[in-house]
């Protein structure tokens, strides 16, 4: 039951972060989704601080507090005094990133987290913390909170995707049709944030970045079709939680950090096949035509 | 106090600990600010933020092969790492759809995944002296130990000298890529090079920094030296000197609390230079920035005001009032007055009883702002064939910055005309 329950967390991280994480790297804006997923982090830790709780309001508010405030940072670094973008992330993002490791470390016995929970997360607590309605065992918290996100994500996306998706593919087409390309970037970075906060405590601050990312990539190597694309991202995204879980227990190590492995495997897999095998395809049936051709 | 006499502990070496926790944050960070001042200049910060992640899994794999904590080994394990995590970013970019960002996030936290598998897999697995190798993931200085100090040494000089050796080249590669490709210079040795000296910084690094928080040591610096010189070789030195401070005065602090993670101290310590640049810095500071637009409201506010006594027939004699003045102009009565009290200040106009006359100073700069106005106005009216009613608007924005030599140029290229489009005398 234990391992149903892990993988299931996973995977429901996993759909959510493949869902966002199509629309992040068709915007080249992944490097977005790492600064917030660290900058979220001093936020978290003040919450828990102050709430001595995991309850999730005040966490949810803590981090969206952080989040404005790398936005603010980056914005400031970049336009106000004209760094260059990569820079401005990257100041931004590791300065509150140290920050809230300090905290982590001046509060520490006051706040229930870690340095390495805050790295990979601690998938494997999950089931442990679980919650009851009406007395009957109900399956664990983080499973909720999960899922919820996911249904709040995957009704947002669904709602607003022609926006989305005209904004995402041509901007200038959506704003010549007087849609703001500015207000669904946030709408989407809202999401985004949103789903680093809540996938925090099952597979830490970096690890989110590959859940983001990875499948996302994998799936656009595969596919010109972007919805096809998306069933594909949450596809590799949920068989990689699979794999990964059993990878970390036959290494007995971390399940994000095996997840990601798996994640990148399935990258690599779908990138040599693209390279080379379709490659080579493709260049027989030239061959072929030619010669049927002579 | 208690802190303040810690902290004067670690600066007087009290405990000889401390000496190696001095030099060796001193040299690592003083490195990557020298390194970091290329990383930034080529825009491949982010390329920094993937090696300082991909180090994990080689500092993981040469520790299972050699089955102990040998710097030596973990900084060739991660070097080997690190250098794959950058080709395999720029391979991708190149050879597929996929964009440089998506390249980066994916590699980043796919090797940092692997090395956290890796590091967790040795911690499970109960090797006794596995412990200190988490010390990578946040860093503590403390952990140093003088073999180490003399290993950073040895290659932080090596580093140095490959820089200073080929540093036209990789100023040339920073700047601008093509050109030192078309004039044949080795582009690939200098790329190699780069690359090799940033993984290498990156992977000793992470003893102090820890991997999450290195590549802030690498653009960090540099972005806060770029506030102060566009010049390479003060840049370069600056972010060294910038850099070395923080990683002193940073583990200094971490030093004073008990097991607090060095690396992020250092992070805080460096982007407080980097905030202070960004407002005080020469280049593109705020406050010279501020200072700079307040200097030139004043003057356009200067100029805007002179110009309301301009009066043809009268000039230099009639005495205004305020509300005369006020009439004529579209400014806000405050910002008319301030204007009024800078021309006075200037001795351009005199007051009596509340009325304002102009000197003859002020004349010539009522003269000289109306001439370039309407110099202005005929050549764009001349020149670019706009109406006569569509030129003011924008002679209203350019009188104020034609300078005497521009103003030359526009009386001799439309052979000093007396009239303007709309028929007025232009004053000399």
């Amino acid at each position: 039951m234990i391992d149903f329950w892990i993988i299931l967390t996973a995977s429901l991280v996993a759909t959510t972060t493949a869902i966002l994480g199509c629309f992040l790297i068709m915007r080249k804006m992944a490097m977005i989704g790492d600064a917030i997923s660290h900058a979220v982090l001093p936020g978290i830790v003040i919450a828990y601080y102050i709430s001595h709780s995991r309850a999730s309001l005040p966490i949810l508010v803590g981090a969206a507090a952080s989040g404005m405030v790398v936005t603010y940072l980056i914005q400031f670094f970049n336009q106000k005094v004209k760094l260059q973008q990569d820079a401005s992330i990257g100041i931004s993002y590791t300065f509150l990133f140290a920050i809230g490791i300090i905290l982590i470390s001046l509060f520490s016995g006051n706040v229930d987290l870690d340095q390495d929970c805050v790295l990979y997360g601690e998938i494997a607590y999950v089931p442990l913390d679980h919650m009851s309605i009406a007395g009957h065992y109900a399956g664990p918290r983080q499973v909720w909170i999960l899922g919820s996100t996911l249904i709040i994500i995957l009704t947002s996306v669904i709602i607003a995707y022609r926006k989305l998706v005209l904004t995402t593919f041509d901007p200038a087409f959506a704003s010549a049709m007087g849609i703001s390309v500015v207000l669904w970037q946030y709408y989407l970075m809202a999401g985004v944030s949103l789903t680093t906060v809540v996938s925090f405590e099952s597979v830490g601050a970096v690890l989110v970045i590959a859940f983001l990312s990875g499948p996302a990539a994998t799936a656009f190597l595969l596919t010109k079709d972007f919805k096809k694309m998306i069933y594909l991202a949450v596809g590799f995204g949920i068989s990689a939680s699979i794999l990964g879980y059993y990878t970390a227990v036959w290494l007995a190590g971390s399940i994000a950090g095996a997840i990601a492995t798996v994640i990148g495997l399935q990258f690599a897999i779908a990138f040599i096949y693209i390279q080379f095998v379709r490659k080579a395809h493709i260049s027989q049936t030239l061959e072929n035509k030619a010669l049927t051709e002579v | 106090m208690e802190f303040l006499t810690e902290i004067w502990s670690f600066f007087t070496f009290s405990e000889p600990n401390v000496k190696v926790v001095f030099w060796g944050s001193l040299i690592l960070c003083s490195i990557s600010g020298l390194v970091g001042t290329f990383t930034l200049l080529r825009k491949r910060s982010l390329i920094g933020d993937v090696i300082s992640h991909a180090v994990l899994p080689g500092i993981a794999l040469a520790f299972i092969i050699g089955q102990q904590k040998n710097p030596l080994y973990l900084i060739i394990g991660a070097t080997i790492t690190g250098w794959i995590s950058t080709y395999l970013v720029d391979y991708i970019t190149k050879h597929s759809k996929i964009k440089n960002d998506t390249a980066i996030a994916l590699i980043l936290s796919v090797f940092f995944g692997v090395g956290v598998l890796l590091l967790t897999h040795i911690q499970h697995s109960g090797n006794a002296s596995q412990s200190g190798l988490d010390q990578f993931i946040f860093g503590r200085a403390s952990a140093m130990n003088m073999s180490d100090v003399w290993l950073f040494s040895i290659v932080g000089t090596i580093i140095t000298i490959l820089i200073v050796i080929f540093f036209r080249g990789l100023s040339l590669l920073s700047f601008d890529e093509n050109y030192s490709q078309s004039i044949g210079f080795p582009n690939e040795l200098l790329k190699l090079i780069l690359s090799i000296t940033t993984v290498t910084t990156v992977a000793m690094g992470v003893q102090a920094v820890g991997v999450v928080l290195m590549s802030a040591l690498l653009i960090t610096p540099a972005a806060c030296a770029k506030f102060w010189t566009n010049k390479i070789i003060p840049m370069a030195i600056l972010a060294l000197v910038i850099s070395g401070a923080s990683g002193v005065l940073g583990s200094a602090i971490s030093y004073t609390y008990n097991g607090m993670p060095t690396g992020p101290w250092i992070v805080v310590v460096v982007s407080l230079f980097a905030f202070i640049s960004a407002f005080i810095g020469r280049k593109n500071g705020l406050l010279k920035k501020y200072l700079q637009r307040s200097k030139n409201n004043t003057k356009i506010l200067r100029e805007n005001t002179i110009k309301l006594f301009f009066n043809p027939k009268t000039l230099g004699e009639t005495q205004f009032s305020f509300e005369d003045i006020f009439a004529k102009s579209k400014m806000q009565r405050a910002t008319l007055k301030k204007g009024l009290s800078l021309l006075k200040s200037d001795k351009l106009i005199t007051t009596n009883q509340g009325t304002y006359a102009t000197t003859s100073l002020g004349i010539e700069e009522a003269k000289t702002i109306v001439r370039k106005h309407r110099l202005w106005e005929l050549y764009i009216s001349k020149f670019m064939h706009l109406q006569p009613d569509h030129v003011h608007d924008d002679a209203e924005g350019i009188e104020h910055v034609i300078t005497p030599e521009i103003e030359r140029e526009l009386e001799k290229e439309l052979d000093f005309p007396t009239k303007d489009p709309h028929d007025s005398d232009i004053p000399y």
